[in-house]
C-alpha cells in the first residue's frame, strides 16, 4: 500500500454558539486507510465529517487534502467537493431522477462529460454496486439498501481521492445491512481512502485499518482495530465498546 | 329557456371572443405571475438580503391590496407618472403581478418541503448553489406545487372579469354589452356563465393531467 499522506486534520475546532462540538482534532489520514471513526452520539463525528469536505465550516484549524490547504480562503469549494466523496445516513438520493440519472448528473453537470460516456462511466459505477439491473428504478422504487448502493454509486462516479461515510447503515432494516458493508468491505480491498462513522463494529474490526474513538469533541484514543478492541487503554474506550457489544451482541463476529 | 339558447347562439361569435381575450388574459397573467413568482419565492428562499427583501415587499404589497386598486392605479394613475399604458397592457401587467404574487407563496412552500437534505446532497456531488438549486431542488419543488397551484389558474381566470372596468373587451365586457343591446341581464350573464364554467373545467382537467404526468414513479401517496 501507498502510505502518502492524503488528508490531513490539524487542530480543528467547530462550535455552534457557546456549544463547542469538537475540539483540537488532528488526524492524519494515509492514501488507500479506511478509518473507522467510533464513538457516543453527540460527540460530533458526523460534523466532523462535513466539515471535511466543507459542507460545514470549522471555526479554526486547518484542512488539507494532497497537500493542499482546502481551509484557505478563496478557494474553490465546489471542486474540493468533487474530491471527496460523501454517503449521507438517510441517502439523500435525488427523487425525481432514476437511479442512473441519480449517477449521472455529477457527471454531466459537475465534470461535463459527454452523455455517452457520463453514460458508460454510471452504468459502470451502478454494476460495481452490483446494480446494473435497477438503473431505470426511481428511489421510491427501490430498498434502503439499495437506495444506499446507488449514493454510493453516486459518489464513486466522481472519481473521489477520498470517501466519506455518515452512519450508512443507520437507518437501514437489519437484514439489508449487509448489502452496504459488502460494498463498503469491497471499496476498502480495493485500497480506496475510506472514513467511516458506524456503530457497525463487526465491520470496523474486519474492514478498519484504524479504528478512532471520539467522545465529547475529543479523539480519546486510535489504533489498530485488534488493539483498540483488545487492548484499549483507557477506561472510557472500554466502557464504550463494552455497552456496544452488549446492544449489538456478538452476532457481529462473523 | 328558448328563449336564452335564442340568445345565445345569437351572440355566441361575440361572447367567444370575449371568451378568447379572456383565455389570453390568464395564459399571459399566469405565465409572467410564474416568472415573477417563482423569482420571488426563490429570494425569499435562497435569495440574498436585498432579494428577500424585495420579494417580501413585492408580495406583501400585492397579495394586501384589491386586484381592481392595482388595475386603476397602473391604468389611470401611471399617466401621471408620463407612463401611459394601452388597457390590455395594464390588465396583463396588473393581472401577472398579482398572480405573481400568489403564486410565489405556492411555490415558496413547495421549495421549503423539498428540504435542506436535497441542497446538501448536491453540494456533495460539486455542484454549485444554484446549479443544486436548479437542477434538484426545483424539478422537485415545482412538481410538488402543482395540486396546490393549480388554484390559481381557475382563480385567476375568473379574477380577468374585472378588467371590464376599464374596458378590455373579454367575456364580462361581452356580456355586459349584450345585456345593454337586449335589456336581458339575466340571458346575458347566464350565457357568460355558462362559457365560465366550460373554461374552468377544461382548466381543471388539464391540470389532473399535468398532476398526473409529473408524478414522480415510487413517489405516489395513495
Amino acid at each position: 500500500m501507498d502510505s502518502a499522506l492524503i488528508l490531513q486534520a490539524r487542530n480543528l475546532t467547530k462550535r455552534y454558539g457557546a456549544n463547542i462540538i469538537f475540539q483540537d482534532i488532528s488526524l492524519d489520514v494515509q492514501k488507500g486507510e479506511t478509518i473507522v471513526i467510533i464513538g457516543p452520539s453527540g460527540t460530533g463525528k458526523s460534523t466532523l465529517l462535513r466539515c471535511l469536505n466543507l459542507l460545514t465550516h470549522v471555526d479554526s484549524g486547518q484542512i488539507f487534502l494532497e497537500g493542499e490547504e482546502i481551509t484557505a480562503p478563496g478557494i474553490n469549494e465546489d471542486r474540493v467537493r468533487q474530491q471527496i466523496g460523501m454517503v449521507f445516513q438517510n441517502f439523500l438520493l435525488f427523487n425525481h431522477l432514476t437511479a442512473l440519472d441519480n449517477v449521472m448528473l455529477g457527471l454531466t453537470k459537475v465534470r461535463k462529460l459527454p452523455k455517452p460516456q457520463a453514460h458508460e462511466k454510471a452504468m459502470h459505477e451502478l454494476a460495481r454496486v452490483g446494480l446494473a439491473d435497477r438503473a431505470g428504478h426511481y428511489p421510491g422504487q427501490l430498498s434502503g439498501g439499495q437506495q444506499q448502493r446507488v449514493a454510493i454509486a453516486r459518489a464513486l462516479a466522481m472519481d473521489p481521492k477520498v470517501m466519506l461515510f455518515d452512519e450508512p447503515t443507520s437507518a437501514l432494516d437489519p437484514e439489508l445491512i449487509g448489502e452496504v458493508l459488502g460494498v463498503m468491505a469491497q471499496l476498502a480491498r480495493e485500497n480506496m481512502t475510506m472514513l467511516v462513522v458506524t456503530h457497525e463494529m463487526g465491520f470496523a474490526r474486519e474492514v478498519a485499518d484504524r479504528i478512532v474513538f471520539m467522545e465529547k469533541g475529543h479523539i480519546v484514543e486510535q489504533g489498530a482495530p485488534d488493539d483498540l478492541f483488545e487492548r484499549p487503554q483507557h477506561a472510557r474506550t472500554r466502557e464504550f465498546l463494552w455497552k456496544i457489544t452488549e446492544l449489538y451482541g456478538k452476532k457481529e463476529k462473523k | 329557456m328558448s328563449a336564452f339558447i335564442e340568445l345565445f347562439l345569437r351572440f355566441l361569435p361575440d361572447l367567444l371572443s370575449g371568451a378568447a381575450m379572456t383565455l389570453l388574459l390568464t395564459a399571459e397573467g399566469l405565465a409572467a405571475g410564474f416568472v415573477l413568482g417563482l423569482l420571488a419565492a426563490l429570494g425569499r428562499t435562497y435569495g440574498s438580503k436585498v432579494w428577500h427583501a424585495l420579494a417580501t415587499a413585492y408580495i406583501e404589497l400585492f397579495r394586501g391590496t384589491p386586484l381592481l386598486m392595482q388595475i386603476f392605479l397602473l391604468y389611470y394613475g401611471l399617466p401621471g407618472f408620463g407612463i401611459t399604458l394601452s388597457r390590455e397592457w395594464a390588465a396583463f401587467l396588473a393581472l401577472g403581478l398579482n398572480s405573481g404574487a400568489y403564486q410565489a407563496e405556492y411555490l415558496r412552500g413547495s421549495i421549503l418541503a423539498i428540504g435542506e437534505g436535497q441542497m446538501i446532497a448536491g453540494r456533495a456531488i460539486g455542484l454549485s448553489r444554484w446549479k443544486t438549486i436548479w437542477h434538484i431542488i426545483l424539478p422537485q419543488a415545482l412538481r410538488l406545487a402543482i395540486p396546490a397551484w393549480a388554484n390559481e389558474p381557475v382563480s385567476l381566470l375568473k379574477s380577468t372579469a374585472v378588467v371590464f372596468l376599464i374596458a378590455v373587451p373579454e367575456l364580462m365586457a361581452k356580456a355586459k354589452a349584450i345585456a345593454a343591446k337586449t335589456y336581458d341581464p339575466i340571458g346575458a350573464y347566464l350565457a357568460a356563465a355558462v362559457l365560465y364554467l366550460v373554461m374552468v373545467y377544461l382548466l381543471d382537467a388539464f391540470m389532473k393531467w399535468m398532476e398526473r404526468k409529473s408524478l414522480i414513479p415510487g413517489l405516489e401517496t395513495k
